[in-house]
């Protein structure tokens, strides 16, 4: 790592995990610490989403997974009684195997192809959630216990919010060596030209495959977290609507970098939030500033110069 | 010479059209051998099915005895038949090295879990294609420019990079789809000195071309398609004294085969 690079991650480090709590105690607004853990969890889900942008693959399907790990988890802890701390690593693994075989015959196909297919998955999932008796149809899973060691403490948010806070580091730490390695040069010639890449013997079923099953990880382990501090999820908890802002948290940070999702999901979930007291006019404003963001920055917030900072590439 | 790639009645059909029909030729190694053949004969239908992008409807392709069609191109590939591609096909947004060091994939020997976890496979697998690399652009003289992005290069450029890719894997048989095409008569030269170079470091080359006079250079042999049939096969010589190869080229282009 460079010194440069030592310095940035040192100073996030510093304000996530002391900064940020400290200004909440000082000003009071405890409510930040729900809005901050959302935004935590949020880009997680988003560093999935990437991935697969990453692959040359557009996911709008990633409500789906964080729907089907917040399921699993939910049932593996009323059901089962498994503790949180298990059934989290599992809901990640459960959702992983399921999208092998979801994206198996799906990953073959490309563009808005599999955009348009992806799209549908959250439906899909949000219509099993519905149908089967284990998920206990519209009226969803309620009265979660809370997990074990939060339940017990004086501030079970502030709890959470480390907890989701750790998590986040760890899958972008994660995905910063992936995309560093030479399996991300393999997914950048993946992105390129996927047969140039074939004809130089790569197999790229099974990298797709492994790509979009890490990205289902996430969301899964996403989807399990936010169920843990709701203590609830319904088939609504996650829309298509989430799997669009997915996307667009990509959008908005910038395809090229890694940390591109993490900026984008705070901005945009600030940015709405912030407008909120425009009224009647938020969405208005709220898409008229993302178009104009997007054309303004088609290579997301972070083309704009700190690029050198995370050592990426461009 | 035994063959090192051999052609059997290979034919494909799509819908009522007859791509390839019954096309039967062998190739040696360490030999150049060129597929000629006017627009629209067969020809890139026919580099598809030995690279196994395409399956044949009959026939097939066996390499050192073993037959390739219908595998998947990755595992051709591994095999040691490695294609390029007619249009300039690279890796775009990659650097001309980037593109040359990620093409060693047939080379690696650490895992994905090695790659991520940074194991020492990894790094000697790292640096080994790093040396590659730069012997392979030394040797196609794209040591100066490896620091460009690919999309930036000019045509002349691009082909040797496609060239340069192809040698990264390592492969027993190069297959080159229209290596001149598109280039000016300098630029031609050049390249068929780089095939030359390419076939002396033992590499056997199988080209489809367009481009008469490079063609006649170069070649060990030719094998001749029209209208999806083999209709001649034979040196340089032999193959501009052919009468229907002169009947199938008759006209505008009867001067391109040099006669």
């Amino acid at each position: 790592m460079k010194r440069n690079q030592i310095f940035a991650l040192a100073a996030f480090l510093f304000v996530v995990l002391i900064g940020v709590p400290w200004l909440i105690q000082v000003t009071g607004r405890w409510d930040f610490y729900y809005t901050l853990t959302s935004v935590a969890l949020l880009s997680i889900a988003s560093a999935g989403v990437w991935l697969t942008f990453y692959i040359g693959r557009i996911n709008i399907g990633q409500g789906a997974y964080a729907l089907a790990g917040g399921y699993f988890s939910a049932i593996l802890v009323t059901k089962l009684g498994v503790s949180f701390w298990l059934a989290l690593p599992l809901a990640g693994i459960f959702t992983a195997v399921v999208s092998i075989f979801i994206g198996w015959p799906i990953l073959r196909l490309r563009g808005v192809y599999f955009a348009m297919v992806t799209l549908v998955l959250t439906e899909v999932a949000r219509l099993t959630a519905l149908a089967m008796p284990v998920t206990n149809g519209a009226k969803g899973i309620t009265s979660i216990p809370l997990p074990s060691g939060i339940a017990s403490l004086e501030n079970t948010k502030l709890g959470f919010y480390y907890v989701a806070v750790a998590l986040m580091i760890l899958v972008f730490a994660a995905m910063y060596r992936l995309v560093n390695s030479r399996i991300g040069h393999l997914c950048r010639s993946l992105q390129q030209n996927e047969e140039l890449a074939s004809s130089i013997g790569v197999n790229i079923t099974y990298l797709r495959i492994i790509a979009y099953s890490i990205s289902s990880f996430f969301g899964g382990i996403a989807g399990a977290m936010f169920v843990a501090i709701s203590q609830s999820i319904y088939p609504s908890s996650f829309q298509v609507a989430d799997s669009v802002n997915f996307m667009l948290n990509c959008f908005l940070g910038g395809l090229g970098y890694v940390f591109g999702p993490m900026l984008g999901t705070l901005v945009l979930y600030f940015g709405w939030d912030l407008l909120f007291q425009t009224g009647k006019l938020q969405l208005l404003i709220y898409s008229s500033l993302l178009i104009l963001l997007m054309l303004v920055l088609p290579n997301g917030l972070l083309s704009i110069r700190l690029s050198s900072l995370f050592g990426d590439r461009k | 010479m035994s063959p090192i790639l051999e052609v059997k009645n290979l034919t494909k059909k799509y819908g009522g059209l007859t791509a390839v029909n019954d096309v039967s030729f062998e190739v040696s190694e360490r030999e150049i051998l060129s597929v000629i053949g006017p627009n629209g004969a067969g020809k890139s239908t026919l580099f598809k099915l030995i690279s196994s992008f395409v399956k044949p409807t009959s026939g097939e392709v066996l390499f050192r005895g073993k037959r390739i069609s219908g595998l998947l191109p990755h595992h051709v590939a591994r095999m040691g038949v490695v294609r390029t591609f007619q249009e300039t096909t690279i890796f775009k947004s990659m650097t001309v090295r980037e593109n040359v060091i990620v093409s060693h994939h047939l080379r690696s020997k650490a895992s994905l879990w090695g790659y991520f976890l940074g194991s020492g496979r990894a790094r000697e697998d790292e640096e080994a294609f790093a040396r590659s690399a730069d012997e392979i652009l030394g040797f196609l003289g794209l040591d100066d420019i490896a620091n460009e992005v690919a999309s930036n290069l000019p045509q002349g450029h691009l082909r040797a990079l496609g060239i340069a890719i192809g040698l990264a894997t390592n492969p027993t048989i190069l297959l080159l789809d229209e290596p001149f095409a598109g280039m000016n008569h300098d630029e031609t030269m050049r390249t068929v000195e780089l095939v030359r170079n390419v076939r002396d470091r033992g590499v056997t080359v199988l080209l489809v071309e367009h481009d008469m006079p490079a063609v006649m250079k170069i070649s060990d042999r030719i094998v001749v398609i029209n209208f999806g049939q083999k209709i001649a096969e034979g040196s340089p010589v032999e193959i501009q004294q052919n009468e229907k190869v002169i009947e199938a080229y008759l006209g505008s282009e009867d001067d391109a085969i040099g006669i």
